[in-house]
């Protein structure tokens, strides 16, 4: 436990070292819900029945900007083969590593979220829906990410492979997370769509460390 | 019977093989197509509702189970690789994907090519076409991944598990995919509702499936050829193949009178 | 007991070696001789078990390495050519961190005696990045005097070492050669340790 704990506190500290990681995620967020209805037109009605869709989006390639970053670090200077030779599971210290990778671009886009739905007109509840489907959504695509950056660790056109990989893949929590907050709006009631996504968390943070532990040792053997 | 199958694991002895069978399967391939698309041509009655052009499904439909059979194919070896560490799982994944990506991709458009007269558009976010398209994106990865790592034996290894990971997410994008369109009550591509399938259109289709699935079949056989061909190049046994000497003769002559 | 037998490895299209064996005993170390590319590296990844095995076997305490790993890297520590620090951590929470890795809580005052012996006094709450190359492979060796492992594989441990260094590395590995351990590495240079060395050398 005290290992897990150490990689998190490691990761938060080198992050807050250099502030460029959870800088990047948020101002990109910010931009691409600004963008938007730049590109879509000012009018209140259509930018507010766009708006679940656009902010999840945002928040999705945001949070997989920061993706390539996750494993890429520690492969350089020879920390992740230390951590492949620790006597600790190596899926425990990649779950720490998502934790920490979640914390740093993940929460920060949940509480951002709230702030840009005003920009969109949004209700009180849709507000709070869309803040609790991120806060479900973003730890399942910072897990099927890992997967995604484990496997493409040290490959040519790593950044641009590993988007087209996760893509597909983020495809559910996308449908629920965005669905959700349509299904408040619409008085339908969004707790189906967080039952199924607080269901692909729970599955994500059984499968993922392991899938991506066995990822990461793939990538060290060559 | 185990023991046979451990001997074929080996791609020394899968090559005859598969030299041997591949012909077989292109044979059947060639001869279910003929006799699908006549019953789908000529036997099957034009459809009360959608006239001739819904002939194109007997070569959407098969084309699009293939897309998902291969990549449960993939799913398959990639787990017997992973599982078993043999090169020749590695191989069969990467003969396959092409394939399965051909497949998606024509049902794409065969797709939308029936879609243009039947409904006026080219394209529709029915929960089918758009999971075929998340299919589509998820072979394309595959690919590239496997081509953009140099080390043979990781770029199997990392396809294998991206396989895996990609076919039990495929139940779960298409569930959501289907959720998703539902509630956006998007025009919705139904070949069984309002007319039920005469008997010789059912029959047509599954010719078709079973056809295309040899084509298949017969198409990996022949390229997981080439691939053994090219990873076993540094063995003995490959240098002693008459179709290798004789390329090898080839190339000598030629520079010799060069 | 540390035994290898058979081993071999590939890379790519290149046969890099075959049939490598050797036993190490607790107080023994084996100096890996070879050229430059016969594959020194390769093989020390091999033992440590970061690269696959293809062939042959690998046993510690008599039991497959394979088999049960949890066991063997408990007890093991490997220094190869990348430092496996953290640049913008100080040393000595690169040593904490790496502490706790391996399931040990270390103490601060044992962990700057470490830091002090290494002759890092005084910079031991600065950011690695800072410090020279010396100083580095200097921080990077704290690892081994806090591991209470057994068997110690080193890729080029000397290299980049000032003569002092050399000397205080040099001690340290005999202390760990007298307290029952063993010790693997590589070097261009000549080794000289105390206890019963062995030597290996790697050919094509």
């Amino acid at each position: 436990m005290s290992a897990f704990v150490a990689i998190v506190k490691r990761d938060l500290t080198l992050a807050l070292r250099r502030k460029n990681e959870v800088i990047t995620s948020v101002f990109f967020f910010v931009v691409v819900a600004a963008l938007f209805p730049l590109g879509i037109g000012p009018e209140m009605n259509t930018l507010r029945l766009v708006a679940p869709g656009i902010l999840w989006v945002g928040a999705l390639l945001a949070s997989m900007l920061s993706l390539g970053r996750m494993f890429a670090s520690d492969y350089a200077d020879g920390s992740l083969e230390q951590m492949a030779l620790s006597p600790n599971s190596l899926s425990l210290l990649v779950a720490a590593k998502i934790l920490a990778h979640w914390l740093l671009s993940g929460l920060p886009l949940v509480l951002l979220a709230p702030i840009l739905g005003l920009q969109f007109d949004l209700s009180t509840d849709a507000l709070w829906i869309l803040t609790l489907s991120l806060l479900l959504g973003t730890p399942v695509l910072s897990l099927i990410g890992a997967v995604g950056a484990a496997l493409t660790l040290g490959v040519r056109g790593g950044d641009v492979l590993l988007s087209l990989l996760v893509l597909p893949l983020y495809v559910p929590a996308l449908v629920f997370g965005a669905g959700a907050v349509q299904a408040e709006i619409s008085g339908l009631g969004a707790s189906a769509h967080l039952s199924v996504l607080a269901a692909l968390v729970l599955v994500a943070a059984v499968f993922s460390p392991w899938a991506s532990a066995a990822s990461l040792r793939i990538a060290l053997e060559s | 019977m185990i023991q046979k199958l451990f001997f074929y694991a080996s791609p020394q002895n899968f090559y005859p093989l598969a030299g041997r069978l591949w012909p077989v399967f292109a044979c059947l391939a060639t001869a279910l197509s003929v006799w699908g698309l006549w019953l789908g041509m000529f036997v099957a009655p034009t459809d009360f509702q959608q006239g001739e052009g819904y002939r194109i499904i007997f070569v959407h439909v098969p084309v699009s189970w293939m897309s998902m059979v291969i990549y449960l194919a993939m799913a398959f070896w990639a787990l017997l690789g992973l599982t078993f560490n043999t090169r020749l799982s590695g191989m069969m994944t990467k003969a396959l994907a092409p394939t399965g990506a051909i497949c998606a991709f024509l049902s794409l458009w065969t797709g939308a090519l029936w879609g243009k007269p039947m409904w006026g558009t080219w394209w529709v976010w029915d929960a089918r076409l758009t999971s075929e398209l998340i299919l589509f994106f998820l072979y394309l990865g595959h690919i590239a991944l496997t081509s953009a790592i140099d080390d043979p034996r990781r770029a199997d290894k990392a396809g294998g598990i991206l396989a895996l990971v990609g076919a039990l997410n495929v139940p779960v994008i298409y569930f959501s995919v289907k959720w998703w369109n539902t509630l956006h009550q998007g025009a919705s591509v139904s070949l069984t509702k309002g007319s039920s399938m005469a008997q010789v259109m059912l029959e047509a289709m599954l010719i078709m499936g079973i056809a295309f699935w040899m084509y298949a079949v017969a198409l990996a056989l022949y390229r997981v050829r080439s691939i053994i061909l090219i990873r076993e190049r540094h063995t003995q046994w490959v240098a002693d193949l008459p179709e290798v000497k004789a390329q090898m003769m080839k190339i000598s002559a030629g520079g010799a009178k060069a | 007991m540390f035994s290898v037998s058979n081993l071999s490895c590939t890379r790519g299209d290149k046969h890099l070696f075959a049939g490598v064996s050797f036993t190490l005993a607790p107080g023994q170390w084996l100096h890996l001789e070879g050229d430059n590319g016969v594959g020194k590296t390769s093989l020390i990844r091999i033992l440590c078990g970061l690269s696959a095995l293809e062939q042959g076997e690998i046993t510690w305490k008599n039991q497959s390495v394979a088999q049960k790993p949890d066991a063997f890297r408990q007890e093991l520590v490997y220094l190869g050519h990348q430092l496996a620090l953290k640049e913008d951590l100080t040393p000595l929470e690169n040593l904490s961190v790496n502490a706790a890795m391996v399931g040990q809580l270390l103490n601060l005052s044992v962990a700057m005696a470490v830091l002090a012996k290494l002759g890092l006094r005084g910079r031991e709450h600065l950011p690695v990045r800072v410090l020279s190359q010396g100083q580095k492979r200097r921080a990077a060796l704290a690892r081994l005097l806090s591991s209470r492992a057994k068997l110690w594989i080193l890729d080029e441990p000397f290299v980049a070492l000032d003569l002092a260094a050399q000397q205080v590395l040099t001690g340290v590995l005999n202390a760990h050669l007298h307290n029952q351990g063993m010790v693997l590495l590589t070097s261009h240079q000549a080794v000289a340790l105390e206890g019963v060395g062995l030597s290996y050398r790697l050919t094509s």
